[in-house]
C-alpha cells in the first residue's frame, strides 16, 4: 500500500501541472477573441465603457488581471458571470452541472453496457450475420451527429407516439430518457467497436483454447474469460468519453432545453462572458484529468499486470 | 492385445483456405492403448496438432472432417453433439499446450483456473473443488498450495506455469492426455523436469498419453510406441525399439541421423535436405520423394501403403515392396542398432 503513495503524489502534482497550463493558456488565448462582452457596445458612449471596464477589471494591465485570477480560483471564485448581471459563476454553473452529470452518467452507463453487449455478440459471430448487423450499426452510430439522432427520437417518441415530453426537465426521470438516448449512441457504438475487436483477438488467445479444452461453453468463456479481458482495456477509453458526456453536449442539450453546462457554454461563447467561458473550460480539464486519474487507478487495480508493485 | 480406449480410423482433414484446400491430414490410423505413451513426431506443419485437435473436437471453424472415425471407448466422438464433447473435453479426454507463457488467464488467479476445471465435470462443493485444487498442486510439484492458490499466472515461472497448466489437465483424472508439445517452449533443465514430472503422473494415474513433439530426443525417454507423420500421413509407426533401432523409412532414418545426441565427434550435424511439401493440391506419388535420397520410380507415382514389418510395426515407403531392390540403412543408424545390441 505504502507504495501507491509517491506514486499517488507524483500524478497529483502533474495534474496541478496540467491545469495550471491550461488556465494560463486560456486565460491569454480569452484576450485574442475578437469583441467584448458588452453587446451593446456600439450605443454606449466611451465614457460608459470606461465605466464598464474599470467596473470589470478590464482596465488593469493584462499580467496583473491575471495574477488576480489565479490568486481568486485558488479560493474558489471564479469571478461574476458578465451576460447574467453579476451573478456569481459558481453558483451559475453549479446549478447547471447537475443534469449534465445526470445526463452523462446515464447515457454512458446504457451505452456502454448495450455496447458490450453488441461488441460481444458481434465477435462471438465473427463475419457472420449477427457481427455484420453490430458492425454496421457501430459505424451508423459513429458517423450519424448525436443531435440527427436527438431530432429523430423526439419526432417519433414524442410527437408521434407521445410516450415521452419533447424536452424541458420538468418531468423528473421521463424527461431525461430522449436524451439519455441520443446521448447514449455514441459510447454505444464506440464501446460496442472496441469489445468486437478486443474480444476477437481475445478468443483466438491460447488462454482461451484452454477453456475449451477444459470443456466449458462458448457463452461462459466468453462471460468469464472473454470479456474479463477484453473489458480492461475498454476502461482507458470509457473515462475520456464520461467526461466529455458529463459536461454535456452543447446541442443536445439545447433540442431538448435541458438547463445542463453544455446549453450555458453556447450561451457564453456567443455573448463573450469571458469568465464563464473559462470557468467551464476550467472544469472540463478538471474533470478530464481527474478521471483520467481515476482510470489509471482504477486499471491498476483491476488488471493484476499492471500493480504499482510491478514496476521496479 | 487388450482393448485400445482410443482407436483413430482413417481420418482426413482439411481446411479450406483462399488459397486452395489445405489436405493438412491425410488417412490417419492409429491406436492408443490404456496407460500407455505414444509419441507423434514430424517436423513442423506435419499435422499433429490437427490430429489431436480433431481427437478433442477443437478444430479450428475452416476444418473439414473429410473421412474417419474417431472411436474413444468404442464411440465415435466425430458423432458427438457439442454438449456431449464439452463432457469428454477436459473430462475423459485432456489436453496440455505447447506455450505455458500464454496458455493461461492473465486476469484470474491461478487457484480459480484449476477449481474451474474440476467444477466442470464434477458435482462439488466450493470447499471440495478448493481441497482438489490444493491436491493437483501437490501432485505437480508447486508448493504452499495455499498461497500459490490466490497468485495470478504472472507471479510463477514457465516452468510452473506448466505444471499449472498439467494441473488443469488432471483436474478430472483424464483417461487420455494430450500434451501438443508441452517442452518446446522451455529451457532444457526446465523440459527434463517436466518430462520427469509427466512421466510420475502417468505411473500414479495410468493415464494414456499422447505426445506430440519435432524432438526424437523426448521421445525416447517417454514413449511406448512412436507414429512418424509427414506430410500430413504416419509414414512409420511401431514401438519405441523398433522405430529406435530398426527404423524402415528414409524419413524416420534422416529424423535419427538429425538427432543431436547421434552424432559423433567426427560427424556433422544430419539434416534433412529440402523443406516440407505443400498440402494444397498436393503432387501425385509420395510426398517425401523429392527430399529422399532413397526413391524409386515407384515414388513418382503412387503413395506407399503401410507395409507391416512386424505386428506392431509399419512403414509407408516402397523400399519395403518385394519388388524393390535391398537398400541398407545408413551407416549410422545401423550403428545404432549394433550398440544397442551389444548392450
Ligand atoms: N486453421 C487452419 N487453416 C488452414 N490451414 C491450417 C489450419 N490449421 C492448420 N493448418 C495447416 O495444417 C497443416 C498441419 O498443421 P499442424 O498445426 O497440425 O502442424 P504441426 O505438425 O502441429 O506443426 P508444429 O510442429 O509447427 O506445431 C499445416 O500445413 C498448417 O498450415
Ligand atoms: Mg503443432
Amino acid at each position: 500500500m505504502n507504495r501507491w503513495i509517491p506514486y499517488i503524489a507524483k500524478r497529483l502534482f502533474y495534474m496541478a501541472l496540467t491545469l495550471f497550463i491550461i488556465i494560463t493558456a486560456t486565460f491569454f488565448l480569452m484576450n485574442f477573441l475578437p469583441g467584448t462582452p458588452f453587446n451593446n457596445q456600439d450605443r454606449l458612449s466611451a465614457s460608459q465603457l470606461e465605466m464598464l471596464n474599470k467596473k470589470y477589471g478590464f482596465d488593469q494591465p493584462l499580467f496583473s488581471r491575471y495574477l488576480n485570477y489565479l490568486g481568486n480560483i485558488l479560493h474558489g471564485d471564479f469571478g461574476i458571470s458578465l451576460q447574467f448581471s453579476d451573478q456569481k459563476i459558481t453558483t451559475l454553473l453549479g446549478q447547471r452541472m447537475g443534469p449534465s452529470i445526470q445526463l452523462g452518467l446515464q447515457a454512458v452507463l446504457f451505452g456502454t453496457v448495450v455496447g458490450v453487449f453488441l461488441g460481444m455478440i458481434a465477435a462471438m459471430h465473427q463475419n457472420r450475420g449477427l457481427d455484420v448487423f453490430c458492425s454496421l450499426f457501430a459505424i451508423t452510430g459513429r458517423s450519424v451527429p448525436n443531435f440527427v439522432v436527438a431530432v429523430l427520437l423526439q419526432y417519433l417518441f414524442a410527437i408521434t407516439l407521445k410516450w415521452l415530453p419533447i424536452g424541458l426537465w420538468d418531468e423528473g426521470f421521463r424527461s431525461t430518457i430522449l436524451p439519455t438516448l441520443a446521448l447514449s449512441i455514441s459510447p454505444m457504438a464506440e464501446s460496442c467497436r472496441f469489445i468486437r475487436t478486443e474480444m476477437v483477438e481475445v478468443l483466438s488467445s491460447d488462454y482461451i483454447e484452454l477453456a475449451r479444452a477444459k470443456g466449458m461453453s462458448e457463452i461462459r468463456i466468453a462471460f468469464s474469460h472473454g470479456l474479463r479481458n477484453a473489458l480492461i482495456p475498454l476502461i482507458t477509453v470509457l473515462g475520456p468519453m464520461t467526461v466529455s458526456l458529463m459536461t454535456g453536449s452543447l446541442v443536445v442539450e439545447n433540442i431538448f432545453a435541458v438547463p445542463g453546462i453544455g446549453e450555458q457554454f453556447t450561451k457564453s461563447i456567443l455573448s463573450n462572458d469571458y469568465y464563464t467561458i473559462m470557468a467551464v473550460t476550467i472544469l472540463f480539464s478538471a474533470l478530464l484529468v481527474t478521471v483520467i486519474f481515476l482510470t489509471d487507478i482504477l486499471y491498476q487495480l483491476i488488471d493484476p499486470r499492471v500493480r504499482v508493485e510491478g514496476q521496479a | 492385445m487388450i482393448e485400445a480406449i482410443l482407436r483413430v480410423n482413417h481420418l482426413s482433414v482439411s481446411f479450406d483456405t483462399y488459397a486452395g484446400t489445405v489436405r493438412a491430414v491425410r488417412d490417419i490410423s492409429f491406436d492408443l492403448g490404456p496407460g500407455e505413451t505414444l509419441a507423434l513426431v514430424g517436423e513442423s506443419g506435419c499435422g499433429k496438432s490437427v490430429t489431436c485437435r480433431s481427437v478433442m473436437g477443437l478444430l479450428a471453424r475452416n476444418a473439414r472432417v473429410e473421412a474417419g472415425e474417431i472411436l474413444f471407448q468404442g464411440e465415435d466422438l466425430l458423432k458427438k453433439s457439442n454438449r456431449e464433447m464439452r463432457a469428454i473435453r477436459g473430462g475423459k479426454i485432456a489436453m496440455i499446450f505447447q506455450d505455458p507463457m500464454t496458455s493461461l488467464d492473465p486476469t484470474m488467479k491461478i487457484g480459480r483456473q484449476i477449481a474451474e476445471a474440476v467444477t466442470l465435470h464434477r458435482k462439488v462443493s466450493r470447499g471440495e473443488a478448493k481441497r482438489r485444487v490444493l491436491e493437483l498442486l501437490q501432485l505437480v510439484g508447486i508448493e504452499e498450495g495455499e498461497k500459490r492458490y490466490h497468485q495470478y499466472p504472472h507471479e510463477f515461472s514457465g516452468g510452473q506455469r506448466q505444471r499449472i497448466v498439467i494441473a488443469i489437465a488432471l483436474a478430472a483424472d483424464p483417461r487420455i492426455l494430450i500434451a501438443d508439445e508441452p517442452t518446446t517452449a522451455l529451457d532444457v533443465t526446465m523440459q527434463a523436469q517436466i518430462l520427469d514430472l509427466m512421466k510420475d503422473i502417468q505411473r500414479k494415474t495410468g493415464t494414456s498419453v499422447i505426445f506430440i513433439t519435432h524432438d526424437l530426443g523426448v521421445v525416447a525417454n517417454v514413449a511406448d510406441r512412436v507414429a512418424v507423420m509427414y506430410a500430413g500421413r504416419i509414414v512409420e509407426i511401431g514401438t519405441a525399439d523398433e522405430v529406435f533401432y530398426d527404423p524402415r523409412h528414409p524419413y524416420t532414418w534422416g529424423l535419427l541421423a538429425s538427432m543431436p545426441t547421434l552424432a559423433t565427434e567426427d560427424e556433422k550435424l544430419y539434416a534433412i535436405p529440402g523443406t516440407p511439401p505443400t498440402l494444397i493440391d498436393p503432387q501425385p506419388g509420395d510426398l517425401f520423394a523429392p527430399r529422399n535420397p532413397y526413391a524409386l520410380e515407384a515414388d513418382k507415382i503412387a503413395e506407399p501403403p503401410l507395409f507391416p514389418v512386424s505386428g506392431t510395426h509399419f512403414a509407408a515407403t516402397w523400399l519395403l515392396d518385394p519388388r524393390a531392390p535391398k537398400i541398407d540403412p545408413p551407416e549410422a543408424i545401423r550403428r545404432r542398432a549394433r550398440e544397442r545390441g551389444s548392450l
